[in-house]
């Protein structure tokens, strides 16, 4: 076999990984709730393919040959491990003869149960974003640990840990009941917008790390927005991820300092991208229920109308804020809320509202002690202003923003 | 529970030292450690002299032996080191993040450990 064939393999299983991987995983653990056990068995499959395949020729359905590959070898783990009680109608589940169900094309998608499981309420909040990166996108726990800040080692045990409680505890693989699914929705929503703030605030795309993180973010967005249609949150969430991914490049000036998004060049800004985001919050809207992520997407629409305009519409942001507080009173939402006000009613009217927020949610909230600065600098209070640069200042991670703070402060 | 920030700087870091404290860097320290007092959570600590500065000791077969300088031949040395008051491992890398040496040097997050330090005590 010469090279390219085997190239041309290797591009073959990669993309049918990306593309299937969570779909193979959901259908092969929603009998058995053994995630871990699908993931093996999909890793051996595609390590199969990556042999099988440059001598046998591509199969004509590539997803249908990986699932049958898996299947075989849960099977036998499952035969393997017969002691376990009650396995037994789990594996005729899966030995079902292929003519009952067509597998060379169709196959259920399971994913929506995976995530509402991944998010499921008896599952550590902490793990929610890690276990769908992993379960639904195929990531590894070294990448998944490295935007976590966390080792390797440590994520991987809790993964091991939560996929556990996944298979032993008693989560049901399904879609919640229509009285449960706004909160259960909101878990889901928060895991996917979690995993787009860490690639977000990750040196705001300077690491390609971070970036990599934010496209998996609407990646799963999208493979959400499939799944469940009705729904305004989660074309909310995707166009408030795209609105917020059509600035990256304008977040940086050349010599990759710091640019807030007052002073970016719109010009810079990707149009595709806004575009994207406003249809897709049009349709939420048309459906009639507001929600948190629609708000922000909202609040984030009216800064990108400045493409067009040349100018920022502020008291419509600060009326986007206002409601937005009324449904999550969140220290940032309030930030946000003191800093439009600010922009639109002059610097006491923001900061009166900021000194509103209790002082203990503050202590170590960065943008609180930013928004504080500048509104103080404006209103000419040297001092004061320049204690509040020194608090955001120290609590900056990111060096351009730290640089950009101390030559504010002066 | 308390944590030690184990601070390694750069020898970029290092040669800061020597300026006048009207740096970039030094004034991001100079907040950072404000923002840790405000916060309520600084317990101590204190920046170490150069890594030139340092002897090591060391007994073996009961004599003593003594060496200049550090052992470690990293890019990155020992800088100085915080304690901080702090409710989880989380908390602590959230400060240990925002140490201005995590973005040229390294900076290690260790719990303390005074159990230890009672059981040696007590006995």
């Amino acid at each position: 076999m010469n090279g390219s064939a085997l190239e041309e393999t290797q591009r073959t299983v990669e993309r049918v990984a990306r593309e299937s991987y969570g779909r193979l995983v959901a259908y092969l653990s929603a009998n058995t709730h053994n995630v871990a056990a699908a993931e093996d068995a999909l890793s051996e499959a595609l390590l199969k393919a990556l042999r099988v395949w440059p001598l046998d020729g591509l199969p004509q359905n590539p997803e249908a040959w990986l699932l049958t590959a898996a299947r075989n070898s849960i099977i036998d783990l499952i035969r393997h491990q017969r002691v376990v009680s009650g396995s037994e109608p789990t594996l005729l589940s899966l030995t079902k003869p292929p003519t009952e169900m067509n597998w060379a094309t169709e196959f259920p998608d399971e994913r929506l149960k995976l995530l509402f499981v991944c998010a499921h309420p008896a599952i550590d909040p902490a793990m929610h974003t890690p276990l769908m990166l992993q379960t639904v996108l195929g990531l590894d726990a070294a990448r998944i640990a490295g935007a976590f800040l966390i080792s390797p080692k440590t994520m991987g045990q809790r993964l091991v840990r939560a996929k556990i409680k996944i298979r032993d505890g008693g989560i049901r693989f399904e879609i919640p009941e229509k009285r449960e699914l706004p909160t259960r929705l909101d878990a889901v929503l928060q895991a996917i917008y979690a995993a787009f703030g860490i690639g977000w605030d990750d040196m705001a795309g300077i690491d390609q790390r971070g970036r990599d993180l934010a496209e998996e973010a609407i990646w799963l967005a999208r493979v959400l927005l499939q799944l469940i249609t009705d729904e305004p949150e989660v074309r909310g969430l995707l166009a408030l991820m795209l609105y917020c991914e059509s600035r990256r490049a304008a977040r940086r000036g050349a010599g990759r300092d710091y640019i807030p998004l007052s002073e970016q060049d719109p010009k810079q800004w990707s149009l595709p991208s806004i575009e994207e985001a406003e249809r897709h919050l049009a349709e939420a809207f048309l459906q009639g229920r507001i929600g948190r992520f629609q708000l922000e997407a909202a609040i984030q629409s009216v800064h990108a109308e400045r493409v067009r305009t040349g100018r920022t519409e502020w008291p419509a942001v600060a009326r986007f804020y206002e409601q937005l507080v009324r449904i999550s009173p969140a220290v940032g939402t309030r930030t946000g809320y003191a800093a439009a006000v600010a922009e639109s009613n002059g610097p006491e009217a923001g900061l009166e509202l900021l000194d509103d927020i209790e002082a203990e949610s503050v202590s170590a909230y960065q943008p609180y002690w930013a928004v504080r600065a500048h509104l103080l600098q404006k209103l000419g209070k040297t001092a004061e202003a320049s204690n509040a640069y020194d608090r955001a200042i120290g609590l900056a991670e990111d060096p351009a923003v730290r640089e950009f703070l101390l030559q504010k402060r002066g | 529970m308390q944590f030690a920030l184990l601070i390694y700087e750069s020898p970029q870091g290092f040669a800061v030292r020597s300026n006048d404290g009207s740096d970039s860097y030094t004034a991001a320290w100079r907040a950072y450690y404000k923002a840790m007092e405000e916060a309520g959570i600084y317990v101590g600590g204190d920046p170490l002299q150069v890594p030139e500065t340092g002897t090591t000791v060391r007994i073996k077969d009961g004599k003593r032996y003594v060496q200049d300088g550090p052992y470690a031949d990293t890019k990155e040395q020992l800088g100085g080191f915080t304690i901080l008051e702090l409710p989880s491992l989380d908390a602590a890398l959230d400060w240990a993040a925002r140490c201005p040496a995590a973005s040229i040097g390294v900076v290690e997050v260790r719990p303390l450990a005074p159990a230890m330090k009672d059981r040696i005590v007590r006995s």
